[in-house]
């Protein structure tokens, strides 16, 4: 198949690791003596990870504005691509003839891909969950197509990813009652079919998704299940969708406290910066989200004070860059005034927005990982917070019994 | 500023503008073509992909229309739209329209030009006008014309008037010119208005060259107001009237065919936006413009890139729309390119045809994504210059004959 050639000889040097059979070494170089937080070099066939990591979202094996040359120079090793969009259009045939989505997107560094699990049962309606898989109604067509575990392993194993999810049972975190145990046995089940299917285990990670809701005795029924079986990687699923962040923040620890300390945890959908930091010292060592590189669309940028509304009169006359501590393209060339004016008459605006978001949120993870290999990550924690808010008064409630529970307190 | 011409067939000119720029270090090289941007920033494009092209041209055009809503953020800033856009090293061309945009007719009158910007008409004196032009600190400015005057329908009379108008307002421009700071060091260009009257073309010609002018600007002339042959009988006329050694500009002509007849009337300078209407339109410029039969054309002729391109075949009219696809462009939307792994233009060394298909920049355009835009400008804008660079080649071998040929594909 075309998609296994792709990066043999760094796959073959790769599995000398930990994970029987895997393309995938994890190295951890640091724990925080004080919390979760732990700092790893994870090899994949493409190139080595350093973690804790944010990847990026190129939804349609692009991202945004930002060119694949543009991305690497931003320090980015591993980005997303969404296996739902990129199967519609334009196809797993396509992208296999292209060399995989490296060879279409011409992204020479790690891809993950994800089941198009999520997407189908947030973008269709009336898709339909049975023990076969997902049914819909394609938009582009209206032909009725069934994702299956078999199915979108197949279509991932096209696009040749470094690391591709297995197919979950998803329901939104909010429901309760018996259909979270349900999805989430059905999500254990459709992890063996989903190994079964993978034709390129020597060259493709596949990743379970610990699922099981809001409720502890199901995340810990799942977890045990899981773990039993030989994947190269866990994700914590099921969860960003709206919860409480009380809820959420137990549920992640939870997991992680039970998931095997030789190989990555990644948590799905987690990319706001007190998110990520909180995270980061709960254990886990990948995210991802949409929301960095969406917002820069609406003209907003991230800074480590929170962010600026670039469309916001107040910017019109600031000639200082976004962030005058930032070192992205952006913030060594132009102006927040610059970038108002230019918002209202060029998409080129957004591009330089987007690249400043994508900067920050690369650059944030790699202090954390600093911190953490330097011993440091409790007083990184504090400085951040520090930063981020106007006062402690104003500190998430969450935010501060999540880093308590793993020992960082913030007074 | 200097025009350097090298002594060459009548009528044609190649040479060097040399001394440009306030610092006087800068030098580009005619025929050539500016680079287009929107308020100062090349559409689609960051810094880093524009460094890409690799050698840009020395002169960037800025359209006040593009940036005159900013004016007081200008002034408040105090050190120009160059500055201000991060253009740390170019020489700035203000023009007054967006030759990509639409400019309606019919709302100038004897003492205002309209402008037509993002956020709408825009009323302008001689003085508003001067005094945008001192917030925007340009290298070169053209002075304000009542560029009204189209030959559909217009009468002998609103002719005059607008040539009339356009001296009047270049001798108030030149007044205030000299008194502003500003703009002391910057070169001020007469317009040439005139319509389609022989007669009134001249006349413009002669009495704006009397003027204390550092070049001049052919307007009226854009692609759909007058067919080919008219344009090239009148710009050899106006051209006959202005000095040899001053650079001349025409405004929003800027398919290849017809850039080469400008050429022939003794035209120095281009608006550089035709690689962006083809972009917007999600087009790829695919004309060849290589002289000798060398691999790289005959890869291009066997992958069938002028067939793609929509053909020497098929006559597309020159009254055409702005917006309408011409024949030297292949249309990246066009289901055909959906599985084509090949690049835009094979042999082609810019970054999107070194890295990316024809499919990926199909599947960007059916998904709406921002990077085909990107990579889009990024080809069309290095197709044009190197085209532009055929041109003074053929010119400093005296073999325009053949470009014309290769470019037309006849
Ligand atoms: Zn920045
Ligand atoms: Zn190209």
């Amino acid at each position: 198949m075309a998609a296994s050639t792709v990066g043999e000889a760094e796959m073959n040097s790769a599995s000398r690791g930990a994970i029987a059979g895997a393309p995938l070494v994890l190295r951890i170089l640091a724990e925080c003596p004080v919390s979760k937080a732990r700092a790893c070099d994870m090899t994949l066939p493409h190139c080595t990870v350093n973690t804790p990591v944010f990847m990026p979202v190129g939804t349609q094996g692009t991202m945004k504005g930002v060119t694949a040359e543009q991305l690497e120079n931003l320090g980015c090793q591993i980005c997303l691509g969404n296996t739902y969009h990129l199967g519609m259009r334009p196809g797993p045939e396509l992208i296999e003839k292209a060399k995989g989505l490296h060879g279409f997107m011409n992204w020479r560094r790690s891809l993950l891909t994800d089941s198009g699990g999520f997407q189908m049962v947030s973008l269709v309606e009336l898709s339909q969950v049975t023990e076969e898989g997902v049914k819909f109604r394609s938009p582009y067509d209206n032909k009725e197509i069934l994702l299956s575990p078999e199915q979108s392993i197949a279509i991932q194993n096209s696009l040749g990813s470094d690391i591709m999810m297995q197919l979950d049972d998803v329901v939104s975190s909010t429901v309760t009652g018996p259909r979270v145990e349900e999805a989430m046995r059905r999500s254990i089940r459709w992890l063996d079919r989903c190994i079964a299917a993978n034709r390129n285990p020597e060259s493709q990670n596949l990743f379970a998704i610990i699922q099981g809701g809001l409720n502890s005795e199901l995340r810990h029924i799942c977890l045990e299940e899981m773990t039993k079986r030989d994947v190269p990687g866990f994700a914590i699923g099921g969860l960003s969708g709206g919860e409480e962040k009380d809820d959420f923040w137990k549920m992640v620890t939870l997991s992680t406290d039970h998931l095997p300390r030789e190989k990555p945890r990644y948590l799905m959908g987690v990319g706001y910066a007190v998110d990520l930091v909180v995270c980061v010292a709960l254990g886990c060592d990948m995210f991802d989200c949409v929301f960095p590189t969406r917002t820069a669309r609406f003209g907003s940028a991230l800074v480590p004070w929170g962010s600026l509304q670039l469309k916001h009169k107040q910017y019109a006359k600031d000639f200082q860059p976004i962030d005058p501590e930032c070192t992205c393209p952006t913030c060594r060339r132009h102006s927040r005034a610059y970038l108002h004016a230019l918002l209202k008459c060029d998409t080129a605006a957004l591009h330089h927005i987007t690249i400043h978001n994508i900067s920050y949120q690369l650059s944030l993870m790699q202090s954390v990982r600093q911190s953490i290999i330097d011993g440091c990550f409790p007083q990184f924690v504090r400085a951040f917070m520090d930063r981020m808010f106007p006062s402690r008064e104003q500190y998430p409630r969450w935010a501060v019994d999540a880093l308590a529970s793993v020992g960082i307190t913030l007074n | 500023m200097k025009l350097e011409l090298r002594g060459l067939a009548p009528g044609t000119r190649l040479g060097v503008l040399a001394g440009l720029g306030r610092s006087g270090t800068r030098a580009m090289e005619v025929p050539g073509c500016l680079l287009y941007t929107h308020c100062g920033s090349v559409p689609h494009l960051t810094h880093d992909t524009l460094d890409a092209l690799g050698r840009l041209p020395a002169v960037t055009q800025l359209p006040l229309a593009t940036v005159a809503e900013h004016q007081e953020v200008l002034e408040a800033f105090r050190e120009g739209a160059a500055k201000l856009a991060g253009l740390h090293d170019t020489v700035l061309f203000c023009s007054l329209q967006d030759p990509a945009a639409p400019c309606p007719a019919g709302y100038n009158t004897s003492k205002s030009v309209s402008l037509w910007s993002a956020a709408g008409r825009i009323e302008l004196t001689v003085p508003k006008y001067v005094a945008m032009q001192a917030a925007v600190r340009p290298d070169w400015y053209q002075s304000l014309a009542d560029g009204d005057a189209q030959p559909a329908g217009s009468s002998l009379k609103r002719v005059r008037r607008s040539v009339e108008r356009t001296l009047t307002h270049l001798d108030e421009c030149v007044l205030l010119h000299q008194k502003t700071a500003e703009l002391v060091g910057a070169e001020l260009f007469g317009v040439v208005e005139g319509a389609d009257v022989r007669e009134e073309r001249v006349r413009s010609a002669r009495e704006t060259a009397k003027r204390p002018v550092g070049g001049f600007v052919l307007d009226g002339f854009q692609s759909g107001v007058m067919d080919q042959a008219l344009r090239a009988q009148l710009i050899a006329a106006v051209t006959a009237e202005l000095p040899r050694d001053k650079p001349r500009l025409v405004l929003g002509v800027g398919r290849p065919d017809q850039v080469l007849s400008c050429v022939e009337g003794g035209v120095d300078l281009f608006e550089g936006f035709f690689p962006f209407v083809a972009t917007e339109r999600g087009c790829a410029l695919c004309f060849r413009f290589a002289m000798e039969p060398d691999p790289e054309s005959a890869v291009q002729e066997q992958n069938g890139v002028t067939e793609d391109g929509g053909s020497s075949r098929t006559e597309d009219p020159e009254h055409q729309d702005l917006q309408q696809m011409t024949r030297f462009e292949m249309n990246l939307n066009d289901r055909r390119y959906r599985d084509d792994l090949r690049p835009l233009v094979v042999g082609c060394g810019c970054y999107c045809c070194r890295n990316h298909s024809r499919a990926y920049l199909h599947h960007l355009l059916v998904t709406k994504e921002l990077l085909a835009g990107v990579l889009l400008m990024l080809h069309n804008v290095s197709h044009y210059s190197s085209f532009f660079s055929s041109v003074r080649e053929a010119l400093a071998t005296d073999r325009l004959e053949t470009l014309k040929s290769v470019v037309l594909g006849v």
